[in-house]
């Protein structure tokens, strides 16, 4: 019964994806409803599991077939429904299904529209076998499988190729961390024999860990799961493509590139939990990586004048504090804010998808104004979405965060600065978006403005519930009553994560955050709507505004070490050593050719010389055999 | 059913086919390699049911040399391969005019039938010679039927055949030298031949060049780029989609077995000259602007890996080299194919001049990517079982060994995704491009059905060939 | 009769002698240039091969010897008739018998 369920959930999105794929185009209307159907039926399922689950307290462990054998152990098709995978489940196919919903709307007009909906229900898929794997190996298939629907579909519209350029870039980002993941789990596969999570938990706290080549092959791990983390996460250093990645469908930004895809590394340190929990300098190591990404990615965000820029730079922003979450060992808390993160973040961005669509595809914030007299369900939507993030009392933003921020000044007062930080200016250049976009007077031409008009119901449906969420978010963790860290209790590490006890400093911390959310919001207001500035065009910034606005040339950056010598490197392999091979080879040849050309002269013609020859040779094989 | 059998009917087939003159050869061809896969799968289903399917006919009493053909799982999945890529890469030349075709497809089954006898002999010299006659054909395919000018091909060709002969004579060498120790040609008796380290060295010297030059191993693989540009479509899936395969089976048939104790002393220096090539391939692979060099290249990266795992003399390494051998020799011929289809609808071989074809063939930009990702060993894809199973058997031997092999990953992410993009995506191209006909439609479902499935269950095939893997690694180490 | 020859002059000397004669033989191969003399010591050597065999069937006494001697003696006649009637036709074609002119062998 739970088997056939489990497999009727998993396959769902990819019999959409089949369907619409082979049959798409003949029901191109009904692509959307299908494929929203398809997840929507997965939602269902997972529903009753979740609650299944909820009240049993054991996970559901499916065993399909043994899929790839090595000479030590046998790797199975496991999926492994607990707490976490199933929480995972839960917002991944909900918000999933809104997303579909919201898309039919969006996507009314395009002509390819069977196939967008193809790949979205491939990405829903994939993401589920992320989620579910019951082994290191089954997650990887779903690891793999998320990056490239994410190709897929930022490329989407792939007679532009600066859009194909984005999603190569992302696609190849993503290997790199993906060639991380795959030593890592190489390394725990050649120690403990094994890459089912329940093993591996089992076989940790059996075994003793003190040896240390043990322990560092756990680091090595350890790291490089790490490095496959920031890669599907877009931390440092591997972040670059997440902005890029903005070039895909709005949708696609909301479902993959903010919601779900990119919380897959938070998942997989989650899930190692235990592994990590061992090796607290690797811990560490992510905790560092985290908020410098927090604080750098903040930084950039704060001159973009891209409003779909100014949300991934904020996603990779958000991200960060979670792995600072997880650095510190507050794995409840991430978790947390990954949760409320999706609701708020996934309604930002179809906030703004809704305003591109009403505006008829301008994303840039210098272009638009005063879209709140027009766009009222998108306005109200997006300024509680912004509300959430900024960490605004009582919406779902704020308690997530404050339970990171309390975790990290418990453990590091530096990092914990550096946090609050990224959060005030988090505040800061989302309310500069926000004034931008809806306040003041509408900048763009006279057409568009014209053209302006409130999204279709499919798209506002999702926006309001997804509104509802951030704010309601927070219900489930507030602070001194945690539900999701109960929840989460049995399959995080460690001892349960005792609730916040409520004393004088944790008030006060939280009255800082606020503090400094609202004079982030304060600032924004002071220069954006009291003195009505304008963000300069491109050409006009200077110093060091010119350097964040470039993203601190990180990307010229990569290029110039990374991508030049690569293709010098080809160049000279092609050039020079493919030359110098083939020289060798034909050179073999030639010169055989000329010895058999030098030995030709001995052939004179000359019967004398001949005889000569002969009998020389025939005297001295005679002195060889007879006297010799 | 009896491997011999299987031979007569594709012996049967090349005469037939010859005869029957070039308007039927092509049907006749294609009637012979299905009913020779027919054959080979009940071949499969004998070994299955415990069945003695090989078979010893004595020959020549004095050298003692005899008919001998050893079939187990290992020798079976090759037979396969070959048996299952033929009818494809006949169908392949479907719509084409061929001149003299009932030569052709008497050339094609014949070297089908020379690839078989190699892989399933298990007498040192009928080996030998099976291994040279798969070379008289392609050499005749390339020449007659090639691309670009005749004579500039015909340098190419030679050079092809001289290299990979002149190889071979090295093996020779070693075979007769195995031959006057054992005073036997045959493979079991050379598998209990305890010959001294020394002597091991050079055995396994001769061994190499042969097969260094047939997979290609860099720096051996000069030959390789242009001769896959010369040769015609249905020549380069010969080449690349069984004939290389040959070089790779016959490392982990006779070259590990023979001189184990060689192998395990050559161990890193093998295992980094082949991952080099796969970084040396994949980086040369970047600037290729010719589809076929670039593919030819991109293999090249592809065979390193997989020589890599047959030489860490693991079992999960040489398990994940057969299992990578014939994902490689599906997905490659796939890709070849769709190379082929666009020089024959564009003109043109060259990746500047194309782009925008997407936007007018939906079906074939579909099979390509599928294709293509799996030539990336996306997981769920059968190329990812072998690139997993090397790559974490190169970790048993050194972590550095798989995190350079591993770039694989990353490099061939790299050049496929951006061949693909420069190829396909873009805007609409101003010559028109015809969607895929029922036929090409046919041959690309079948491969990449094939690629799908033993992806996603690649059980049966792991447990066809891992008894054979068993006993050669146990012959290794012992 | 036979055992007198060979007390009267000793073996040793005819073996001499064959060494010399078959030594001129092989200088005049070497170092003349006509063909005629180029033949002619080929006979001297082979006259000096029958001259060894001739006195080795006396010392051992046994007539196979010197039948073969008449074996070569008339392959020795069909050979020179062979040899010079080649010579005659490369005569009339080059116009010379100095073989170091005739060079169509070169490589």
């Amino acid at each position: 019964m739970e088997t056939s369920l489990v497999l009727i959930l998993i396959l769902s999105p990819f019999i959409g994806f089949l369907y619409n794929l082979f049959a798409g185009k003949k029901t191109r209307e009904a692509s959307g409803v299908i494929a929203t159907l398809a997840v929507t039926v997965s939602f269902v399922i997972s529903v009753y599991l979740f609650q299944q689950v909820y009240v049993s307290k054991t996970p559901i462990v499916v065993h399909l077939f043994d899929w790839i054998s090595l000479e030590r152990f046998t790797i199975g098709l496991d999926f492994l429904l607990d707490q976490l995978s199933l929480l995972w489940l839960l917002f991944v196919t909900g918000i999933g299904a809104l997303i579909h919903l919201y898309s039919i709307g969006y996507m009314h007009d395009d002509e390819d529209k069977d196939r967008f909906f193809a790949y979205l229900n491939l990405f829903v898929g994939f993401m589920m076998m992320l989620v579910m794997g019951g082994n290191l190996l089954v997650t990887f298939i779903g690891w793999e499988g998320v990056g490239l629907c994410s190709y897929l579909l930022i490329g989407f519209w792939y007679k532009n190729q600066d859009y194909n350029d984005a999603a190569k870039k992302a696609f190849i980002m993503n290997r790199i961390g993906d060639l991380g993941f795959l030593i890592g789990m190489f390394t725990l596969a050649y120690i403990f024999g094994t890459l089912d999570y329940a093993h591996l938990k089992a076989d940790f706290s059996l075994a003793p860990l003190t040896s240390p080549t043990v322990f560092a092959g756990l680091t090595l791990a350890g790291v490089c799961l790490f490095i496959g983390a920031t890669g599907k996460s877009a931390q440092l250093p591997l972040y670059t493509w997440l902005p890029d990645a903005m070039a895909g469908p709005t949708p696609v930004s909301a479902l993959i590139h903010a919601a779900t895809m990119v919380t897959g590394g938070i998942f997989l340190v989650t899930r190692m939990g235990f592994l990590y929990n061992v090796i607290p300098d690797v811990q560490l190591l992510i905790a560092i990586v985290g908020a410098a990404t927090a604080l750098f990615a903040a930084t950039i965000g704060l001159m973009q004048t891209d409003i779909k820029k100014v949300l991934a730079y904020s996603t990779v922003s958000q991200l960060g504090l979670m792995f600072l979450a997880l650095g510190v060992g507050a794995y409840s808390a991430a978790v947390f804010h990954v949760v409320t993160h999706a609701f708020f973040k996934a309604c930002l961005f179809l906030g703004a998808g809704s305003v591109i669509h009403g505006l008829g595809g301008n994303q840039d914030i210098r272009k638009m104004g005063g879209v709140k007299s027009v766009m009222f369900v998108t306005f109200v939507t997006f300024f509680i979405a912004t509300l959430a993030i900024s960490g605004i009392f009582p919406f779902a933003g704020f308690f997530s965060k404050d339970e990171i921020l309390l975790s990290t000044f418990e453990h590091n007062k530096l990092l914990w600065a550096i946090g609050s930080l990224a959060s005030i200016m988090t505040a800061f250049y989302m309310f500069r978006a926000l004034f931008l976009t809806f306040f003041g007077k509408f900048r763009g031409t006279e057409q568009e403005k014209h053209h302006m008009h409130e999204s279709p119901k499919t798209m506002t449906i999702p926006l309001i519930v997804l509104a509802i969420l951030s704010t309601l978010g927070g219900l489930l963790g507030i602070p001194g009553y945690s539900w999701i860290s109960e929840y989460l209790a049995p399959v995080l590490p460690g001892a349960p994560a005792e609730a916040h006890h409520l004393g004088a400093l944790e008030y006060t911390l939280m009255g800082v955050a606020l503090l400094g959310a609202i004079v982030g919001i304060a600032i924004a207001y002071f220069l954006y709507i009291s003195k009505k500035n304008i963000p300069s065009a491109d050409e006009e910034k200077e110093g060091f505004g010119k350097i964040i606005y470039n993203k601190f040339y990180v990307d010229e950056l990569y290029n110039a070490l990374i991508v030049k010598p690569v293709y010098a490197l080809s160049s000279l392999f092609a050039n020079v050593f493919e030359k110098v091979i083939a020289y060798i080879v034909d050179g073999v040849g030639s010169l055989t050719g000329y010895i058999s050309t030098q030995a030709r002269l001995i052939q004179d013609g000359s019967v004398g010389t001949y005889l000569v020859a002969f009998v020389v040779g025939l005297c001295a094989i005679l002195t060889y055999l007879f006297i010799l | 059913m009896n491997i011999v059998a299987v031979l007569l009917v594709l012996l049967a087939g090349v005469f037939l086919t010859f005869v029957s003159g070039n308007k039927l050869a092509k049907k006749s061809a294609l009637f012979f390699s299905v009913l020779t896969l027919l054959s080979s799968i009940c071949l499969l289903q004998g070994y299955l049911g415990g069945v003695n399917v090989g078979a010893i006919i004595p020959w020549i009493s004095y050298p003692h040399v005899s008919l001998s053909f050893k079939i187990d799982g290992l020798a079976l999945a090759m037979v396969l391969l070959t048996t299952v890529l033929t009818p494809i890469i006949i169908l392949t030349t479907w719509d084409k005019e061929i001149k003299n075709a009932k030569t052709l497809y008497s050339l094609i089954l014949f070297m089908a039938l020379a690839m078989i006898g190699t892989f399933t002999s298990s007498d040192g010299l009928m080996y030998y010679i099976f291994w040279e006659l798969s070379l008289i054909p392609i050499y005749f395919i390339i020449l007659v039927w090639g691309n670009g000018e005749f004579e500039k091909r015909k340098k190419t060709v030679i050079t092809f055949f001289i290299y990979t002969f002149a190889g071979s004579l090295f093996m020779l060498l070693s075979l007769v030298y195995l031959y006057t120790q054992a005073k036997t040609f045959s493979l079991d008796a050379w598998y209990n031949l305890k010959l001294p380290v020394e002597t091991q060295y050079w055995v396994f010297a001769g061994f190499f060049l042969a097969y260094a030059i047939k997979i290609p191993i860099i720096p051996f693989h000069s030959w390789q780029a242009s001769t896959y540009q010369k040769a015609p479509a249905y020549g380069t899936m010969l080449l690349s989609g069984i004939m290389l395969k040959m070089g790779l089976y016959s490392i982990i048939r006779w070259q590990l077995p023979i001189a184990p104790a060689a192998a395990e002393c050559f161990k890193y220096i093998l295992i980094g000259v082949s991952v080099a090539g796969v970084i040396y391939g994949s980086i040369i692979t970047l600037k290729q602007r010719n589809i076929k060099r670039f593919l030819a290249y991109s293999s090249l990266a592809h065979v390193g890996l997989i020589a890599a795992g047959a030489y860490t003399l693991t079992v999960d390494g040489l398990r994940g080299a057969v299992l990578q051998m014939l994902a490689h020799g599906l997905v490659i011929v796939g890709l070849f194919y769709a190379a082929d289809i666009i020089y024959k609808r564009l003109g043109t071989a060259n990746i500047d001049e194309m782009g925008g074809i997407k936007a007018h063939a939906g079906k074939f930009s579909t099979a390509f990517i599928v294709l293509v990702l799996a030539s990336v060993a996306l997981p769920l894809t059968f190329n990812f079982i072998g690139e997993f199973t090397v790559l974490y058997s190169l970790l048993q031997v050194n972590l550095w060994f798989a995190v350079l092999g591993g770039l694989t990953i990353i490099l061939g992410a790299f050049y496929m995704t951006r061949m693909f993009q420069q190829v396909m995506l873009g805007q609409a191209s101003a010559k028109p491009f015809f969607d895929l006909k029922l036929g090409e439609i046919l041959v690309f479902s079948l491969i990449i059905a094939l690629v799908i499935l033993f992806g996603i269950y690649p059980q049966p095939l792991i447990e066809l060939v891992d008894p054979a893997i068993k006993e050669i690694v146990k012959q290794i180490v012992s | 009769m036979a055992e007198n020859v060979l007390k009267l002059i000793g073996i040793d000397s005819y073996i001499y002698l064959t060494i010399l004669l078959f030594s001129v033989g092989i200088l005049g191969v070497l170092f003349r240039r006509s063909m005629i003399v180029l033949l002619m010591s080929i006979e001297i050597m082979l006259n000096a091969v029958n001259l060894l065999l001739v006195v080795f069937s006396v010392y051992h006494q046994d007539s196979a010897g010197q039948v073969f001697v008449f074996f070569s003696m008339a392959v020795a006649a069909a050979e020179v008739a062979v040899g010079l009637s080649i010579l005659v036709s490369i005569f009339r074609n080059a116009g010379s018998i100095d073989f170091a002119t005739l060079r169509n062998l070169k490589g």
